[in-house]
């Protein structure tokens, strides 16, 4: 690496959903806090070791589908009943039975728009350059390599006492990655 | 390892009791990634083109002619007209979403009862959704006439100062279709994005690795990342399950609410709905069956894929039977005579009665045969099957529209309806469309979702000895 690039972390490759698994236990046990594994399909079992909570998206996907909801029977309500008062068959002006199915629509709609939004804005995508990229083994973790990062802003991140831990975890190709 | 190993093979059942496998297991995870991508990444076979041109040709020329020719003419340059206002504009419009709906069943329902065989299929099936429901969604915005008028449906202050009127059903269908529009590409794309990812990795010109890496948004597969992913996708799956009981029940209700016999049935949005789902189904195995051959995934998308489609079409023929006998009992028991002339006239008519029958016999009795598993291991015959029941539903949308139409209250306005050639032309041209998107899709996109194939195999289970467990789990 060049003398004045800073440091991303360490890198290493497992083999195996197990063997990342392991190794994850391996380095929340030794009091890393960043760190990340990164896997061709979500292993199950890593988001426990690394205690992630129940993810915010249902709530984006509430709030929006709720708004909706709420704003698309108001929005008939000012159209149909205050604005311009239409009379469809001497019915009320305003029934939320009548309101329902188009409000229920854009509950939909709004709802995996709010999803979507969210899974983006909680994973803070579109990032197009990520350090990692640059490593040529790390187009590997699409494909069938398992990979655990720790980041050198961890108190604890030191590069050799970091490398000796990922190596006892079973890691392999142990790697510096600059930040940009 | 040697012990788990042993342990699982003397707890495995014995083999003429053992299922065929859904994944190919043997080839390990970076032999499967190969295999499903090879077909994007590789050069273009022949039978492509040949199917691939034609296509082109009625999406590229046929269609926008005959569009551009009826939107400068007028409506007048199909066959509707008085009384049969809704011809083939509403038939079609109706058969496309129909033949959308297996895809947002497979892909969000099935996802939703943990059904493990649709991570094969549930790629194919969503990209048949996205573009059948465009084609669908074409036919209600040119049938207006004045497309430049369109906008008036959008809830938005028009010129003339009047909001558009949402007790009304047709209101609802814009709603409904464009929703349904939206949210199966959002869904479809979110499945997308780790493949594209992927795509993006194996890329080996800048060409694709730049327009890959374009639509994957930076994806890395980090932890956090799935985690959140996985909430996404299971709250996309939920909402999507919605609108397979809301689209085409609002469909069924621009009939439904209106006063004519045979449409005023308070059976039509499930009827609807049922037939949508069936009709998807049938288009699937049309769709999977030349796929599965053309690009060599005879071992992902196996014979036992192909049978529990085949076993869903059965249901739902079942229920297509169910309804139409509730129809006729319905017709008899409410005692309206317009009901029982116009359901009488559906099978014994001196017009159109060959619907009545084609409906009855290809949708109803034709996926009966799907009982003896004969039928559904012989693949030509299901193929055969299938076409037939997009037919017959096409048929069913017809004798529906038309057949209640035809013939209405008043015997001196009643006439015959006849398509012409615009409205042959604008089907047609609707199908290259679809098939022309279709086989973009097979060219340039991982038909199967590898990441989800990859993540039920069990080399993707950390407590399994092919994950690498040794035990101590």
């Amino acid at each position: 690496m060049d003398a004045n690039g800073k440091i991303y972390g360490l890198v290493a490759e497992f083999d195996s959903p197990a063997a990342i698994l392991r190794a994850a236990e391996k380095v929340r046990d030794a009091g890393y806090r960043r760190w990340d594994t990164f896997t061709p399909f979500p292993v199950h079992g890593l988001d426990k070791v690394m205690g992630f909570k129940n993810s915010l998206v249902g709530w984006f996907a509430l709030v929006f589908g709720g708004g909706a909801f709420v704003g698309c029977m108001a929005m008939i309500w000012y159209m149909n009943d205050f604005d311009y008062p239409i009379i469809v068959g001497g019915k009320p002006m305003f029934s939320p039975p009548a309101a329902f199915v188009p409000s229920y629509i854009l509950l939909v709609l709004a709802g995996a728009i709010g999803a979507f939004v969210g899974m983006i804005a909680l994973n803070e995508l579109p990032r197009h350059h990520h350090p990692l990229f640059k490593n040529r083994r790390f187009e590997l973790a699409t494909r069938d390599k398992f990979f655990l990062v720790i980041g050198a802003t961890d108190p604890k991140f030191s590069e050799t006492e970091t490398r000796k831990l990922l190596a006892e975890a079973g890691g392999t190709h142990i790697e510096l990655v600059e930040d940009d | 390892m040697t012990d788990s190993v042993t342990n699982l093979r003397a707890l495995a059942p014995p083999p003429e009791l053992r299922r065929p496998k859904l994944a190919p297991g043997e080839r390990g995870l970076g032999g499967l990634t190969d295999h499903l991508t090879a077909f994007a990444e590789g050069r273009t076979p022949r039978w492509w083109w040949i199917l691939f041109l034609p296509a082109a040709f009625f999406a590229a020329v046929v269609l926008p002619s005959m569009l551009i020719y009826q939107i400068s003419t007028g409506v007048g340059v199909w066959g509707n007209n008085e009384p049969v206002a809704w011809g083939w504009d509403i038939i079609n419009f109706v058969w496309w979403v129909g033949v959308a709906h297996a895809g947002t069943l497979i892909s969000a329902m099935l996802f939703l009862t943990r059904q493990h065989w649709r991570t094969a299929i549930g790629r194919a099936a969503e990209a048949m959704t996205v573009f059948a429901v465009m084609m669908a969604g074409l036919y209600p915005a040119i049938h207006t006439g004045r497309i430049w008028f369109d906008w008036f449906l959008a809830p938005v202050p028009t010129a003339n100062g009047i909001w558009p009127q949402f007790r009304s059903p047709l209101m609802w269908d814009v709603f409904a279709v464009n929703t349904y529009l939206m949210v199966s590409t959002l869904f479809w794309y979110v499945g997308l994005i780790p493949d594209l990812a992927l795509m993006r990795d194996r890329a080996k010109t800048r060409m694709r690795k730049f327009l890959y890496g374009l639509f994957a948004l930076g994806w890395t597969g980090s932890a956090r990342h799935w985690h959140n992913y996985e909430k996404a996708y299971l709250v996309l799956s939920g909402l999507a399950t919605l609108l397979v009981f809301t689209v085409s029940s609002v469909v069924g209700m621009d009939f439904a609410t209106s006063q004519l016999a045979g449409w005023h049935e308070t059976i039509f949005p499930f009827y609807f709905v049922a037939g949508a789902v069936f009709c998807g189904f049938g288009m699937v195995l049309v769709l999977l069956i030349p796929l599965r051959k053309l690009c060599h995934l005879e071992d992902v998308i196996t014979l036992r894929h192909i049978d529990k489609v085949c076993k869903m079409t059965l249901l739902m023929g079942c229920v297509m039977g169910y309804i139409y006998v509730m129809e006729y009992f319905i017709a008899w028991y409410a005692g309206n005579p317009y009901d029982a002339w116009v359901f009488g006239h559906r099978l014994f008519g001196h017009q159109y009665w060959y619907g009545g029958w084609i409906m009855i016999l290809v949708n109803a009795s034709l996926p009966q045969l799907f009982w003896f598993k004969r039928v559904r291991q012989n693949l030509k015959l299901i193929f055969l099957i299938a076409v037939l029941i997009n037919i017959g539903m096409w048929f069913e949308r017809s004798v529906i529209i038309v057949g209640a139409l035809y013939q209405d209250f008043l015997p001196a306005n009643w006439g015959v309806y006849f398509p012409t050639w615009v409205d042959l032309g604008t089907y047609a041209g609707t199908l290259g469309a679809f098939f022309t998107m279709y086989l973009l899709f097979v060219r340039f996109l991982p038909v199967i979702a590898v990441s989800e194939v990859k993540g039920m195999m069990p080399q993707a289970n950390p407590y399994h000895p092919l994950g690498g467990a040794k035990g101590d789990h």
